[in-house]
């Protein structure tokens, strides 16, 4: 199978929107003759023109409300927030706005937008740079929130999402452009709300998304060539509809579980998570369910401490080992 | 209304019919506010008619109308049955959104009226989009935004403006300044002084100010401004000056003003302005005025009754357009 890199990915899946509907268009800050701050849509403009691809002013708020009005009208916009820190410029649109419309109409409009941001740290961009906020989102009745960590699941879920007749926020994470993956030829889509299991296990279940995902396999691989210990590990792929199915189907088999985030841990979706799991298979724990979370601290700018306020594999081990005594 | 007017016999009849229905409409939502019928907040727009009615004259069935949360005069003017509005005020299941939206949030997208908003200065974002979709699908509707004065001091509304503009959007963008935004006076919100209008020339928009309690002055600016959007050289703003009679809302005693300037004010009373001036000049008969009055106290009766037998929402109805 031909392998890719996330950023070629989620191209890709633009591309064929703009090629499958001519009332699909971007729209969105430095994505045109600048081909995007982190350059996915590198050549869009000459492909494609500029009454397709959008350039706009740094005015976060009116470029997704526009998306909204310009769905409201007929058109299928897909819109760049250069990061999902510059989201909160936009958070009126998104949460009074996109996310509610279809259900304060009664169903007289929906609105069939994807906004496509950036999410996380690691590039020591600082603390107004770095945030990681799906699951502030993700609380949110009438958004729909999808966190890929593999090029196949980029582009598949990116399908999806350009298919929904209802927002989506599409974070990708600034760290995983570069990450390699097989992608078919063959036309394929990820649906929301399937978690992908991608390490079968037996003595715990690790659960993570975006990059997360990627830390806990890293974990449940130190776990196994270290100790002895077979993690599950599962990748949420979409945090609303968020997969409670797989979750709890796999803890209650391993009896243990691991929730890793990037977000802040007080209040982070993790929380959502280990608490559905301790509704529906509390009977079935060995032990408390496990967060591990992104420090509880503004993003850090110096190399070591941004190291510090985000989980890597040895902080997942740590905590299992302090927790669950593996 | 001026003394050489360009108005029609018919057209003032019907001027001043829908006038005076969301005349009688809010009074009516005040008495049912005050029975607890109509709950939650609750903002009347007695006072403010000739812009709604004066503006929707010159919109085609295709045209777009963004309002605020002060949206039942736009509504009724857009052509909203009132029976569905009032049952949308009482949260009734035959509301315009099945009694989910409430006062501040009224559509009707079959007419093109796409919505009431909330959030002040939220709806202007949204019509630009609404403006961006007529372009890129080479249409020639037009959209109509309203907003208040209080919208102006948001960042949106300096966003929206711009773009809109940038990108010779077909948006007029209706300000209707009342004088206050909520209970603080335009004069201690704007640095720039009470001529709002001016706003627009740092966006490169044409833009005027008039009187919004005179209906034939509305229709003509509003439709002259109509005609130039609709030629797709880019968006207009206009500035209407106007009053509300009432509070900002139902929870609203107005402590914030005089009683002479309220007193002031209603001696301009759009509907009487309008009136007098039509049966100064022969445009209207008296019998026509009766039968108006009559006609629209009948019509938001009909309105409040269907309202009152109208089923509340089956409890079902909770989950209905979720999606995520």
């Amino acid at each position: 199978m031909p392998h890719t890199v996330m950023r070629e990915a989620v191209a890709r899946g633009l591309r064929e929107s703009l090629d499958r509907d001519d009332k699909t268009f971007l729209m969105g800050e430095d994505i045109g003759a600048y081909g995007g701050a982190y350059a996915v849509t590198r050549g869009f403009l000459e492909e494609y023109g500029p009454d397709r691809i959008k350039d706009t002013p740094i005015s976060e708020s009116v470029i997704v409300g526009a998306a909204i009005g310009a769905a409201m009208g007929g058109s299928r916009p897909i819109v760049e927030i250069m990061t999902i820190n510059f989201s909160l410029l936009a958070m009126d649109q998104i949460v009074n706005h996109a996310a509610k419309l279809r259900y304060m109409s009664n169903g007289q409009m929906s609105i069939a937008i994807v906004i496509r941001t950036v999410t996380g740290g690691g590039g020591q961009l600082g603390a107004t740079h770095s945030q990681s906020f799906e699951g502030w989102y993700a609380s949110v009745p009438g958004l729909k929130v999808a966190v890929p960590s593999t090029p196949y699941d980029a582009l598949g879920l990116l399908r999806s999402s350009v298919k929904s007749e209802d927002p989506v926020i599409y974070a990708e994470h600034a760290m995983l452009y570069g990450a390699r993956g097989e992608v078919p030829d063959d036309w394929y889509e990820v649906p929301f709300g399937k978690a992908a299991v991608r390490r079968r296990g037996t003595d715990a279940t690790i659960i993570g998304y975006s990059r997360m995902a990627h830390v806990a396999a890293e974990a449940a691989e130190t776990l196994q060539t270290v100790k002895g210990v077979s993690a599950e590990v599962i990748d949420l792929r979409t945090l609303r509809p968020f997969d409670a199915e797989t979750v709890v189907e796999s803890v209650k088999r391993t009896g243990r579980a691991v929730v890793v985030e990037e977000a802040w841990r007080t209040g982070g979706f993790a929380a959502e998570i280990a608490s559905t799991i301790q509704d529906a298979a509390f009977d079935y724990l060995d032990g408390p369910v496990i967060r591990v979370g992104g420090v509880d601290v503004p993003s850090p700018y110096a190399r070591r401490l941004e190291a510090a306020a985000i989980p890597d594999a040895e902080r997942v081990v740590q905590a299992m080992e302090q927790g669950l005594g593996i | 209304m001026k003394a050489a007017t360009t108005l029609q016999k018919a057209e003032v009849a019907q001027y001043y019919a829908q006038m005076v229905l969301i005349r009688r409409f809010e009074e009516a939502c005040a008495r049912h506010y005050m029975q607890g019928n109509i709950r939650g907040f609750l903002h009347l727009y007695i006072g403010e008619e000739a812009i709604a009615v004066g503006s929707m004259a010159s919109l085609a069935p295709e045209d777009y109308v963004v309002s605020h949360y002060r949206d039942h005069g736009h509504a009724l003017a857009r052509g909203m049955d009132p029976r569905i509005v009032m049952a949308e005020l009482f949260g009734k299941s035959t509301g315009s959104s099945g009694g989910k939206g409430g006062s501040m949030h009224l559509f009707d997208v079959s007419r093109g009226f796409m919505g009431g908003y909330a959030i002040v200065g939220g709806q202007l974002p949204i019509a630009t989009g609404l403006g961006l979709a007529i372009k890129q699908q080479g249409g020639k509707g037009v959209v109509l935004c309203f907003f208040g004065d209080g919208a102006v001091n948001q960042g949106e509304f300096h966003e929206s403006l711009n773009l809109a503009s940038l990108w010779k959007l077909p948006v007029l963008f209706i300000l209707e300044n009342n004088l206050y935004g909520m209970g603080t006076h335009v004069d201690r919100t704007h640095a720039a002084g009470r001529d709002i209008y001016s706003m627009a020339d740092a966006y490169n928009i044409p833009s005027g100010q008039i009187d919004g309690m005179d209906l034939e002055t509305v229709r003509e600016a509003v439709g002259e401004a109509v005609r130039r959007v609709r030629s797709g050289r880019g968006p207009v703003f206009l500035e209407a000056m106007a009053y509300r009679f009432r509070g900002h809302s139902m929870a609203d005693p107005s402590a914030y003003r005089e009683q002479s300037e309220v007193d002031e004010w209603r001696l301009k009373d759009p509907i009487e302005r309008f009136r007098k001036t039509a049966l100064d000049l022969d445009l209207i008969t008296p019998e026509q005025i009766d039968s108006i009055n009559g006609e629209a106290s009948e019509t938001v009766a009909e309105a409040v009754k269907f309202a009152e037998e109208s089923p509340d929402p089956d409890p079902g109805a909770l989950y209905e357009n979720v999606y995520a």
